[in-house]
């Protein structure tokens, strides 16, 4: 029963935090919605134990991206009375869409819920069961081929966000590395021979 | 009783949550992408779930990828949008019309 109210409490805290994202009018705002929704549903999955995901998606979602995002919304100089107009020009297609989107996916949902397969029977985990090992032992296993490729295509990540933000501006004062460990002794040292002053 | 029907319920809504932010919040690439990644979220929900309900790992697994892609999407998606603010001096999706489409 205390995992009925605790699912249903975060399943508002969830709903909630998705409206603030999308209602807010200011970026920031949003960003830390999304923050509380990502912690929301790392919680929801801890109770679907898949741990080492909700762990993941602490860390990577809230750690990384999101902190990622609020960077480049305080980066920018984002004017935000010329980005709130036409609000609400959209708000009703976006409502109707909604809606019937909620329609066909709830009544497929529900209509279909007797024969969903598992729905009644939740098998309890073993005692010393890990997620994380079950799901190591899968990735390093069976789908090793594919986590190499998610490596790489984090490896590319990195270097498009780099290639795209990378630029050169003119009569900026940057150092020259190559120069500087190729600079010889006789390039910058000049002995100089000074007489002794006597005093006369 | 929790199902999985009330946790596909869940992530329905915040699907369509997300659409409904897409279009409302057409201005402002920003919020666009955080709509992304609440759609993304929403799908990872209904992965887990099954996985759960099914006992099948693998879909934990295909949460495990789509989170790879989905951070890799966010970094270059705010890169293009760094660039974009650099050559416009702002991110209005509807001040994008260059290639009038």
């Amino acid at each position: 029963m205390a995992g009925v109210i605790f699912f249903y409490a975060l399943s508002g805290v969830l709903i909630g935090s998705a409206l603030g994202v999308i209602a807010s009018r200011n970026p920031v705002h949003s960003v830390l919605y999304l923050v509380l929704a990502f912690v929301t549903s790392s919680v929801l999955w801890l109770l679907l134990e898949a741990e080492f995901l909700a762990v993941v998606l602490v860390l990577v979602y809230v750690g990384a991206v999101m902190v990622l995002f609020l960077f480049v919304i305080m980066m920018l100089d984002v004017n935000l009375v010329q980005l709130r107009e036409g609000y609400t020009r959209y708000a009703p297609l976006g409502a109707l869409v909604a809606v019937i989107l909620a329609a066909e996916l709830i009544g497929v949902i529900w209509f279909r819920a007797e024969s969903l397969p598992a729905s009644v029977s939740l098998t309890p985990r073993p005692a010393g069961y890990s997620n994380t090992e079950v799901l190591g032992t899968a990735l390093y296993t069976e789908h090793l081929y594919a986590f190499e490729l998610a490596a790489f295509l984090l490896l590319l990540a990195i270097v498009a966000a780099i290639v795209l933000t990378m630029r050169r501006r003119p009569g900026l004062k940057v150092q020259n590395v190559a120069q500087q460990v190729a600079v010889r002794r006789e390039d910058r040292v000049r002995l100089v021979k000074v007489e002794p002053e006597r005093d006369a | 009783m929790i199902g999985l029907e009330h946790y596909l319920t869940l992530s329905a809504a915040l699907f369509v949550i997300a659409v409904a932010g897409i279009f409302i919040n057409r201005k402002n690439v920003i919020v666009l992408l955080m709509c992304v990644e609440l759609l993304l979220l929403a799908v990872n929900f209904n992965f887990v779930a099954f996985s759960r309900f099914l006992d099948d790992t693998t879909g934990q697994v295909f949460v495990f990828f789509i989170l790879t892609v989905a951070a890799a999407e966010a970094a270059i998606g705010l890169a293009i949008l760094v660039v974009l603010f650099r050559s416009r001096r702002s991110i209005d999706v509807q001040q994008m019309d260059v290639l009038k489409g």
